[in-house]
């Protein structure tokens, strides 16, 4: 990629660097390159989890096009982000209570104007963040598919970063293309994996391995001297189990109806690491 | 008037046409010839020459603004019903203020007029192009393929770079224009104003480095390479998927 067609959006300071870290809470963008990987259930049932561990939590639908967080949540929002981006309502009263102890902030179909970055976008999505975070422990980003400027905004006003993968090829290398832009354009040094559907135990770490010899080669390179090559951490993998698929379609939230299935448990896995 | 009423030709009423004659015949319109006067053919005729004014620029004789605004709603209906690529680029004069003050607002008309030919030069019978303002022009590309964009804008550039303008016997003056482009997103429904607003950013980009050039938004898709595939997959897995 030539670094001069792309300038970077923001660098890896989050926008909210002015307000002390303590006061405000640890804010996360969930990504993944490919869509259909299951970021949103990701989302949903690891707020649940977090929640679970005493943890106030708000999960903000960060994809302005295409959010569907609503449908996971089996919530039909009358008052979305959009209507307090066009200064309809208060911004309290979009914020809704979530099945599974958690608040959430849903951008809803009427978004469609905003998935694209304009200035506009910019400030009005920071001005949200920065109002709501000193109420939480927790805010997670759910990002949209791809890596559109909206998503790589969204990435530059988080602490950190979850990129999730399966281990199917097309979302490896969409995963690897997403690390590859933040590492370049973000200089972004610690990017969290969660591998989600893994066949058998242990994948998650081959998966893992197998991209961070990727980026030590190729990305590396790619960075601007001093850079540092990114490290993958691996935050959990969540196996792949029949009763995701059952929840999903019963709209409800796994952590909930099924908690004590196998990917239940590989997200409880995940927020034990991030609450300990 | 009420939409209800009869046409106006049936009634008693007299039409007031002498302004609308007027400015047909300052704007280098023939008065029609067809029909009767103030019959409906010929008032026909009068109308589409109204219209056919009050969607030109007067001075270059491309599209105006409001012409350019119509074009781009029908695009993004278009964009959004067939999920075609189309373009818009965004293009301005470089250091035209240079021009009018070193040669007056007359050769500065002449270079307008000059650019604006060069532009119409370069479009193909589907696109649209306008005078938005000042020295800044539009153009609508539907039907452009992303692959092409930049080709497209660097050969209006070059067009315009080469063109010199006949300002006074024996002197010309030639000038460059900076652009910058968006594609509309495909399948998306979007508004006019995010389309141009997208364009013009990549003309500010265009003018802050350096001017004389085209900037396209680019594509968000970063490419993986063969190479980095066939790390990441292991070489025989990654030919088995080819």
């Amino acid at each position: 990629m030539n670094r001069t067609e792309t300038p970077p959006i923001a660098t890896s300071a989050p926008a909210l660097a002015h307000v002390p870290a303590g006061r405000r809470a640890r804010i996360m963008a969930l990504t993944s390159g490919k869509g259909g990987v299951g970021k949103t259930f990701l989302a949903a049932n690891l707020a649940a989890a977090l929640a679970q561990r005493g943890r106030k939590v708000l999960v903000l639908d960060a994809d302005l096009g295409l959010a569907n967080l609503d449908v996971v949540l089996n919530l039909q929002p009358k008052i979305t982000l959009h209507d307090v981006f066009t200064g309809k309502v208060a911004l309290d009263d979009a914020i809704l209570a979530a099945p599974g102890g958690f608040e959430v902030l849903l951008a809803g179909s009427g978004m469609v104007e905003y998935s694209r970055l304009t200035t506009e976008v910019r400030e009005q999505l920071l001005k949200v963040i920065e109002t709501v975070a000193p109420r939480y422990d927790h805010i997670l980003l759910d990002t949209g598919a791809g890596i559109s400027d909206v998503v790589l905004y969204a990435v530059s006003l988080a602490d950190d970063v979850l990129v999730l993968a399966t281990p199917e090829p097309t979302s490896m290398t969409d995963a690897y293309a997403t690390i590859k832009v933040l590492a370049t354009q973000q200089a972004r040094a610690d990017i969290r994996l969660v591998v989600n559907q893994v066949g058998r135990i242990g994948e998650g770490r081959v998966i893992r391995n197998q991209l961070q010899l990727v980026v030590d080669k190729f990305v590396a390179p790619l960075l601007l001297p001093g850079g540092t090559v990114p490290k993958l951490e691996l935050l959990g993998e969540v196996p792949l189990d029949p009763s995701v698929r059952e929840a999903v379609q019963k709209r409800k939230l796994l952590l909930v109806s099924m908690p004590g299935c196998a990917a239940a448990q590989g997200v409880v896995a995940i927020a034990m690491k991030l609450a300990p | 008037m009420e939409a209800t009423n009869p046409p106006a030709a049936s009634t008693n009423a007299p039409l007031k046409l002498g302004a609308a004659l007027q400015l047909l015949r300052q704007s280098g319109h023939d008065l029609p010839d067809r029909g009767q006067i103030g019959d409906a053919p010929w008032l026909q005729a009068v109308i589409d020459a109204l219209c056919e004014i009050s969607s030109r620029d007067p001075l270059t004789g491309l599209a105006n603004r409001r012409q350019f605004e119509l074009a781009l709603a029908s695009e993004i209906d278009r964009v959004a019903r067939a999920g075609e690529s189309a373009l818009v680029l965004m293009i301005d004069i470089d250091f035209f203020k240079k021009v009018n003050d070193t040669h007056g607002h007359a050769a500065g008309d002449l270079v307008l007029k000059g650019v604006a030919q060069a532009l119409a030069d370069c479009i193909r019978p589907m696109d649209t192009v306008a005078r938005f303002g000042g020295e800044e022009f539009a153009m609508i590309l539907p039907n452009c393929p992303p692959s092409f964009g930049l080709t497209v804008a660097e050969r209006v550039r070059t067009k315009v770079q080469g063109r010199s303008v006949l300002i006074a016997p024996g002197q010309h003056v030639s000038v460059t224009v900076s652009i910058g482009g968006a594609f509309a997103p495909q399948w998306v429904r979007s508004s006019a104003p995010l389309w141009i607003e997208r364009a013009d950013q990549q003309l500010y980009r265009a003018k802050a480095e350096g001017r004389n050039r085209a900037c396209l938004e680019q594509p968000t898709v970063s490419l993986v390479s063969a190479e980095e595939k066939g790390l990441l997959f292991g070489t025989s897995q990654f030919q088995d998927l080819e």
